[in-house]
């Protein structure tokens, strides 16, 4: 996310990188192309005319002090000020002590509320709570159903009321259910709806006015361009929401609508949405972000999601195995599902620091694993354990049950001689000559100190 | 009954009354104002042009080209300065105008078959009721593939609007895989003799290799019964998009080889649409419908020419 921004940032921030000084002109040329950025980020029109005229003064005013260049400073203050705009801390969620809470779910059409409402349950049922669906987007056509069907699958009852045409009986009744059945919070599932619509727009400030929720959060596209001010502002004017969840990050988009929308209301940006599956929701980490989007990367999520997925005990197992260089097809399988546990590998890949930059063009097929999967798994038991025994009547065998080519068998189990090998360059602690010798691009070297 | 008057110019008109006001009823203010092309006039109009998605570098273009026409051309009354920007505007975004122009057209060859495609939430399912609506109105009868087999109660979504429309749907609960259903839609379309078969597609990132390589894989399945279809592919895109629009028309294109227009939706609200400029632009391909409200009736069929005229109230 935010790939491009950061990208185009890299190649502005060159320029300025090799002037000698502050002066009016290098200033003026390097935040033109700094504006034409953020205008291709859809950024909107006067949040990017106040981010100019703000970095501008900044930096005219600073005195350059021997130890940074003129480059680092412009870039510290443009640092600043995006993380100054995206709100300087990261938010939680409130909960009431009363129950149940409620977390009521607000957007236009098609902005990602309904999908955004089961993974937020299954994010706080991973949290140790009792959440409950509450199905009150009772306009558009199998909404309901939609979110009968995602609650299922993530087992967390949804409440609904069949033909009721009144989301605050609906809610009333929820609220009775969820007390009487231990759920301490509520999730309320909206309509999506324009902000001019008045009718729609009194429907969600009724609910607001009769329930008080704890949370109201603004549901956005991040692909929205220049509009997201105006929707973000009418919604707020109205409903004076406690938060924004940004959806489909996903995507390749620049993301630049969530800079505008936190600079007209001032609410935080409490998670972003990344994935198709129901667990691809994340918090934000606001100072974490401008960072990214100065091609620093974000390692700190990189590790924090490595942590929460790869299983403790499995990956001391498997470090026990590479240091006695027993690593088999076995262990490899294993890996494979736990990399693909972790999410996407495009999205992993993209928080690593100077990968993103280095792998931008290199398409990552995650079929790939798939393929590799399957050619595994049609070996026996044996082979996996022990694949010297893998001879050519194997191989064929193998490339059968896996519907591959004898080539592709033939390529995997190549890779994963290599694979082995290196392995046992890690565990003898040879790594980084190791990593030196594999000719890494400059940046991803750079990166892990290696030049 | 004039042409106009058949695909709803009034509706049309009425619809964009909220694009007009925000869009071109400042740049008549603008001329009203200022009454010359300086600096500052062309400061406020790239503002506008920006503030609408156009995009940093169709703006860049014809702000140039204004500034250009200023030094030459004679203006003298506010009309005539208007219609110097509507001359500009109208450059950029007359490339390409649709080639059907209403939905009662002879079919060669049955059945027309549409293929729907675009990223999550910008009004697949919706906008395919109001096109089978169309064409079921226009005398034609119409099948309709449910091909989305991932959103959860997408199947449901489509039965409803089809029910709103008339028309039957072909769809398979069972199955997790599009091509066969859109295989199975293709060949009923030709036992029924239907003249015209929409298929619904799931939403999908177009950066999503794996989803986009299952949608080639819905169109060549379809091609096993008949070789040269579909007719018509479009790409559904959200008013409220921004920059990143032209991406999603790119990869589509680039996944299924072509897109052959576009439905541009939500546009009753206050989003303007202004990305598809910049994708006309660049990648001359017509905005065919726009959506303007929830109702059933609220698709029109769009020309450029006229969406230009009846913003600037020509």
């Amino acid at each position: 996310m935010f790939e491009d921004l950061t990208n185009k940032f890299d190649s502005v921030l060159k320029k300025i990188r090799g002037q000698g000084k502050i002066t009016e002109k290098n200033v003026d040329e390097s935040l033109r192309e700094v504006r034409r950025v953020l205008f291709d980020a859809d950024v909107n029109y006067k949040v990017v005319t106040n981010f100019i005229a703000n970095v501008k003064e900044k930096s005219l005013g600073q005195n350059v002090i021997n130890s940074i260049t003129p480059g680092q400073l412009i870039v510290k203050i443009i640092n600043d000020e995006l993380i100054e705009l995206m709100g300087s801390e990261k938010s939680d969620l409130k909960f009431s002590n009363n129950i149940p809470s409620s977390i009521m779910l607000a957007g236009l059409q098609g902005s990602g509320k309904t999908t955004l409402a089961a993974k937020l349950a299954k994010y706080l049922k991973s949290k140790g709570r009792n959440p409950l669906l509450v199905a009150c987007d009772i306009y558009r056509p199998a909404a309901v159903e939609q979110l009968k069907v995602l609650g299922k699958e993530i087992d967390i009852p949804v409440f609904s009321v069949d033909g009721e045409k009144d989301v605050i009986k609906i809610t009333e009744q929820a609220e009775d259910f969820a007390r009487k059945n231990a759920r301490d919070v509520m999730i309320i599932d909206t309509a999506g709806r324009l902000a001019i619509d008045d009718q729609m727009m009194n429907e969600v400030a009724n609910i607001k006015k009769r329930f008080s929720p704890e949370e109201i959060l603004f549901v956005v596209d991040s692909m929205t361009g220049q509009d997201a001010v105006n929707t973000a502002k009418a919604f707020h004017d109205k409903l004076d929401y406690t938060g924004i969840v940004l959806t489909k990050l996903d995507g390749d988009t620049k993301g630049g609508a969530a800079l505008s929308i936190r600079a007209v209301v001032s609410k935080p940006i409490k998670f972003v949405s990344v994935g198709e599956k129901l667990d691809a929701i994340e918090q934000f980490h606001p100072d974490r972000m401008a960072s990214r989007i100065l091609g620093m990367g974000d390692i700190i999520s990189f590790v924090e999601k490595a942590q929460q997925e790869i299983d403790l005990t499995e990956s001391a197992k498997l470090e026990e195995k590479l240091r006695k260089n027993k690593f088999d097809f076995n262990d490899f399988l294993s890996q494979i599902k736990q990399v693909k546990k972790m999410g996407s590998i495009g999205g992993l890949i993209s928080m690593i620091p100077g990968a993103s930059k280095a792998l931008k063009d290199k398409e990552i097929d995650e079929k790939v694993f798939n393929k590799i999967e399957s050619v595994i798994l049609s070996m026996t038991y044996e082979e996996r354990e022990n694949p010297n025994v893998l001879n050519g009547t194997r191989r064929r065998r193998i490339a059968d049950g896996s519907g591959s080519s004898i080539q592709e068998v033939n390529r995997l189990i190549k890779q994963f001689d290599d694979m082995r090998k290196m392995m046992k360059g890690f565990s003898s602690g040879k790594m980084k000559n190791m990593l030196k010798g594999m000719k890494l691009p400059p940046d991803v070297m750079k990166s892990m100190n290696l030049k | 009954m004039s042409f106009l008057d058949k695909i709803g110019f009034g509706k049309l008109k009425e619809g964009l009354t909220k694009t007009k006001d925000d869009l071109f009823g400042k740049i008549s203010r603008l001329v009203t104002a200022k009454k010359k092309i300086d600096d500052e006039f062309l400061n406020e109009l790239e503002e506008i042009f920006l503030s609408s998605d156009f995009g940093y570098d169709t703006v860049e273009t014809i702000i140039g080209n204004i500034k250009e026409r200023a030094k030459t051309d004679k203006y003298e009354t506010d009309d005539e300065l208007n219609d110097l920007i509507y001359d500009e505007v109208k450059k950029i975004f007359t490339i390409s105008t649709s080639s059907f122009k209403t939905f009662d057209f002879d079919i060669a060859k049955k059945p027309f078959v549409i293929m729907v495609v675009g990223v999550n939430g910008v009004g697949k399912t919706t906008s395919i009721g109001k096109l089978a609506h169309n064409f079921k109105k226009a005398g034609k009868s119409v099948l309709i593939g449910s091909a989305d087999t991932f959103r959860a109660a997408a199947n449901e979504q489509l039965e409803i609007w089809a029910n709103r429309a008339g028309v039957d749907i072909i769809q398979n609960p069972l199955t997790k895989d599009p091509a066969s259903v859109a295989y199975d839609s293709v060949s009923a379309a030709v036992s029924r003799n239907a003249d015209v078969l929409i298929i619904d597609t799931a939403g999908r990132l177009h950066n999503k290799s794996h989803l986009m390589e299952e949608l080639k894989k819905v169109k060549r399945v379809m091609q096993k019964v008949i070789p040269d279809t579909p007719n018509e592919t479009f790409i559904v895109i959200d008013a409220t998009t921004g920059q990143n629009g032209l991406n999603q028309v790119k990869e589509f294109a680039n996944a299924l080889g072509e897109v052959t227009g576009i439905i541009l939706t939500k546009l009753d609200g206050t989003a303007k649409g202004g990305i598809v400029v910049k994708i006309n632009n660049e990648m001359k391909i017509p905005v065919r419908f726009i959506g303007v409200g929830e109702q059933i009736d609220d698709l029109q069929v769009f020309d450029s020419e006229d969406f230009i005229k009846a913003i600037f109230d020509k």
